[in-house]
């Protein structure tokens, strides 16, 4: 590694290591506006009185909604704070999101989401030299199910 | 609800049944509200051009949740999503509101995608997709890919 990467030995300690876990609860009403807010009419979302099969007689959250406030970005700032802290640079776009989805995630469920640092690359851009984090976040139900795992790119420069 | 999609209905090059969506600024308000993200570069004229973006811009998770609003209309209640990613590349601009309900002329977005590879694995029968958002310039701004299982027209 060059004399002057961005990827400090504090910021090479950081890789793995789990942060504090958050607590999402997945309420109907949330389930509602935000599906609302997408314009997504599936009645899966919207409707309580759709009971089936498939979702187990309560609203389905649509994909990447984990409860008020969504957030993906709460845990994700959290590392971020870490990040900085440890010499990251200080401004920060956000690259995108993978969703990898296990199980389904719906009305009245519990989730623990642990927030990680997984992986940090370094590049020179137009924005000069720049750091690309992936911030993973595991959600496991109240059952101690593996529902779905986010991984969202942080561009730092 | 459109009809259940199978399997054997889709080949390489497939074409996703395209979404069109109007981001106006409204939108981005219930949005807001509905996820909790209140980053004022999302509605606040001054802030948005101090941070280099001109004016407000629409939030690339709205984007992305569009994205996943094309899939899961397009793989029906028997398709399951497995993998859904998306790259904000491009800033979006809102519609402003002129009454109510109704926004101003502009453009309209189209969310689209196209089957890319088709396979089975582990008993799953499943389908891999790029998606991605163009604006009316038919630029595309936030470029994804999914990977779904449909059912078959056998297990039925």
């Amino acid at each position: 590694m060059a004399e002057d990467s961005l990827i400090t030995d504090r910021l090479k300690e950081l890789i793995g290591v789990p942060s504090e876990p958050i607590v999402f609860k997945v309420e109907e009403g949330a389930i509602q506006r935000y599906a609302q807010a997408i314009g997504d009419d599936n009645p899966v979302y919207n409707d309580p009185d759709v009971a089936n099969d498939r979702t187990s007689g309560r609203l389905l959250a649509p994909p990447g909604f984990t409860g008020w406030p969504v957030k993906a970005d709460r845990p994700t700032e959290q590392l971020f704070e870490s990040l900085v802290k440890a010499g990251a640079p200080p401004r920060v776009l956000d690259g995108g999101v993978e969703f990898e989805f296990f199980g389904s995630i719906g009305a009245g469920d519990v989730l623990t989401a642990t927030p990680r640092i997984s992986s940090i690359t370094e590049r020179d851009t137009r924005l000069g030299k720049t750091m690309f984090t992936t911030a993973e976040i595991s959600y496991v139900n109240q059952n101690g199910d593996l529902v779905l795992v986010s991984r969202a790119t942080l561009i730092q420069f | 609800m459109p009809e259940q999609i199978y399997h054997e209905d889709v080949e390489v090059g497939t074409e996703i049944t395209p979404l069109a969506k109007i981001a106006t600024t409204r939108m981005l308000v219930q949005w807001a509200g509905a996820t909790g993200d209140f980053n004022p570069l999302h509605y606040e004229d001054d802030f948005a051009r101090a941070m280099g973006v001109g004016s407000p811009i629409v939030h690339g998770a709205l984007k992305r949740a569009w994205l996943g609003q094309l899939i899961t209309n397009w793989i029906g209640e028997d398709g399951r999503l497995k993998k859904l990613s998306c790259q904000y590349r491009g800033m979006d601009y809102p519609r402003n509101m002129k009454t109510l309900d109704l926004p101003h002329d502009g453009e309209t977005w189209w969310c689209r995608g196209r089957v890319t590879k088709k396979y089975a694995d582990g008993g799953e029968h499943l389908v891999e997709c790029e998606i991605w958002v163009e604006n009316g310039k038919g630029e595309i701004t936030t470029p994804g890919s999914a990977v779904v299982a449909l059912p078959t027209k056998r297990d039925g």
